[in-house]
């Protein structure tokens, strides 16, 4: 018998309840898929305000739960298990849905599962492309985190082999956006500004290339602090700010490194599969130059939906199913939410 | 009718099952356990207990009662979402009490009475209730110093544990809303049936936030 998931994801700013239909045969398909942001109530603070996030997840949930089932024509009682995100995130965001999922599961008497984010962003791209080849290579970019991860089993084993060491790659655009004067957040205005530019305007620093340098970490406060002296400069000498070219070559740099690493995980690993997710895999330059890339070293690339590479609980309500098809064991009811759970840990 | 009660707005984490009569209210089964850093862990286990403690199934809770504060945000919301998701599967409704009047709902003296718990940052959250249990004044967020104690004689809540020198009153119990305080600060309404009031936190504070100014010089 097919059976439904809900997946709660609160992790930061977006309040996300998904439903799929786990088939017996093992596959996933998704029935329902909303998500209520306060990324609007944030924009002036130039960043996600933990506290103001997570009043926005407690306002959310239940009417965000309701959508989602009146969307899918089903009620919370044919629900067979609940997935919710157990961390990595923001504290006090992350506890929103936590407890929420776990009143939900003690509620329906079904089992509850707490998840990892960060193997969400991974799952989510069966819902799109079918079942996950593994092993496989995932690289995810987004606001708060930039990791190249090796897959072995969706469900259970996945390995890091770089991270970022300072500013996730989703940050930087942030930061660039601010000091150009662009909106937050800054991914899609630098994406739609580096369109009219030239990529090889400015040579910006790629950061982590040296070759003392991990080989699969990556690095973006110096090529965020390289524009800002850049941008002052050209100021000082009363130049105007050629915004397109800035934009286009910092995304150049951004989209040189992230894909450049990923390529050569492929080679050296002999994995023919890499995922892109994460919010920031809906940037063109990246997608773009990762295809390029990827064709020519003949890596298999999927990048999901951009619907689905952003937050949202449909990644969360995908992972519990492959947890629940994989067998693997129900988490307790007084787990704890964990802000810094490391992608190792799929299931708390 | 039977009424499951929570209360997540102090560093109690409190469930328990009463029965509400014409006349009174019993508390059937509680959970509680003394551990601020615990809310969202310990909530549901708690409830769940306290439901088998008291014999029953959860279906047969004909309403959910949550103290909304105020209280430690954090630890708040794990009540609040706590309860929102039971009313909504169970399919009951759940009324949103103050804490502070859950707490003096059981402190049984027939005089003015002040009720405080920690707010943390040197400030308790705080109410005053005459001798008939109305509330007077507050809720409201404040040093104890500045807090109008004209008549009052005395103090409830665990706010004068983590401040004992700061009134001169005598001090009662109880130090946490008790689920028997709560189902009774929400009696009239359980007992009529109202339409519950939204079910929104307690916060009486803004979040911290601070909009940036101008991105920082990086050139000398």
């Amino acid at each position: 018998m097919a059976k439904i998931i809900m997946g709660i994801e609160t992790s930061c700013d977006e309040t996300g309840v998904g439903l799929v239909r786990l088939h017996d045969d093992g596959t996933v398909e998704l029935i329902a898929d909303e998500v209520a942001s306060s990324v609007e109530q944030h924009a002036r603070f130039g960043g996600v305000v933990p506290e103001i996030a997570s009043r926005a997840h407690l306002e959310a949930m239940a009417p965000t739960v309701r959508r989602a089932f009146d969307a899918a024509g089903l009620t919370l009682k044919d629900v067979d298990a609940v997935a919710v995100t157990a961390g990595p995130g923001l504290a006090g965001a992350l506890l929103v849905g936590v407890a929420a999922a776990k009143a939900y599961a003690a509620a329906l008497g079904v089992p509850l599962y707490g998840v990892n984010h960060l193997a969400g962003h991974v799952a989510v791209d069966t819902l799109e492309h079918g079942p996950l080849p593994t092993p496989c290579l995932a690289l995810l970019v987004s606001g708060g985190h930039t990791q190249l991860l090796r897959v072995d089993d969706i469900a259970g084993k996945i390995t890091e082999l770089g991270s970022t060491v300072d500013d996730a790659a989703g940050e930087a655009y942030d930061k660039v956006a601010r000091l150009l004067g662009l909106p937050y957040p800054g991914g899609p205005p630098i994406d739609k500004a580096a369109a009219g530019g030239d990529p090889e305007a400015i040579a910006f620093p790629r950061g982590m290339t040296g070759p003392r340098d991990a080989k699969y970490d990556f690095s973006f406060s110096g090529l965020k602090t390289a524009v800002a002296r850049w941008v002052e400069a050209a100021e000082r000498r009363g130049d105007e700010i050629p915004v397109a070219d800035v934009c286009a070559s910092f995304q150049e740099a951004v989209a040189d490194v992230l894909t450049a690493k990923a390529v050569a995980a492929a080679a050296e690993t002999g994995i023919d599969t890499l995922v892109i997710s994460g919010g920031v895999a809906a940037n063109s330059r990246l997608a773009g130059l990762a295809r390029e890339r990827c064709s020519a070293a003949g890596v298999r690339l999927r990048i999901p939906r951009p619907r689905l590479c952003t937050d949202n609980g449909a990644m969360i309500a995908a992972l519990g199913a492959h947890v629940v098809a994989a067998g693997v064991p129900q988490s307790s009811l007084d787990f704890s939410a964990a802000p810094g759970l490391p992608v190792s840990t799929v299931t708390v | 009718m039977l009424v499951l009660a929570l209360d997540t707005s102090t560093p109690a984490v409190t469930a328990g099952v009463v029965e509400l009569g014409p006349d009174g209210a019993e508390t059937r089964a509680e959970r509680v356990t003394v551990d601020a850093r615990a809310h969202g862990e310990l909530l549901t286990p708690h409830l769940l207990e306290a439901v088998g403690a008291a014999g029953i199934a959860l279906n047969d809770l004909a309403a959910v009662v949550c103290g909304s504060g105020p209280g430690p945000f954090t630890g708040l919301r794990a009540g609040l979402a706590t309860a929102a998701s039971l009313g909504q599967v169970l399919d009951v409704p759940v009324y949103p009490v103050c804490g502070l009047d859950a707490i003096a709902a059981e402190a049984s003296v027939q005089a003015k009475l002040l009720v405080v718990t920690d707010a943390r940052r040197r400030e308790v959250y705080w109410a005053v209730y005459d001798a008939d249990g109305t509330r007077l004044h507050g809720p409201a967020v404040d040093r104890p110093d500045e807090i109008d104690l004209t008549g009052v004689e005395y103090v409830a809540g665990h706010g004068v544990q983590v401040y004992p020198d700061a009134f001169e009153l005598t001090a009662v119990e109880p130090w946490y809303p008790s689920p028997r305080g709560l189902v009774l600060a929400a009696a009239d309404e359980l007992r009529s049936g109202a339409d519950p009031a939204p079910l929104t936190a307690r916060y009486l504070r803004r979040p911290d936030a601070q909009e940036p100014g101008r991105p920082k010089r990086v050139l000398v």
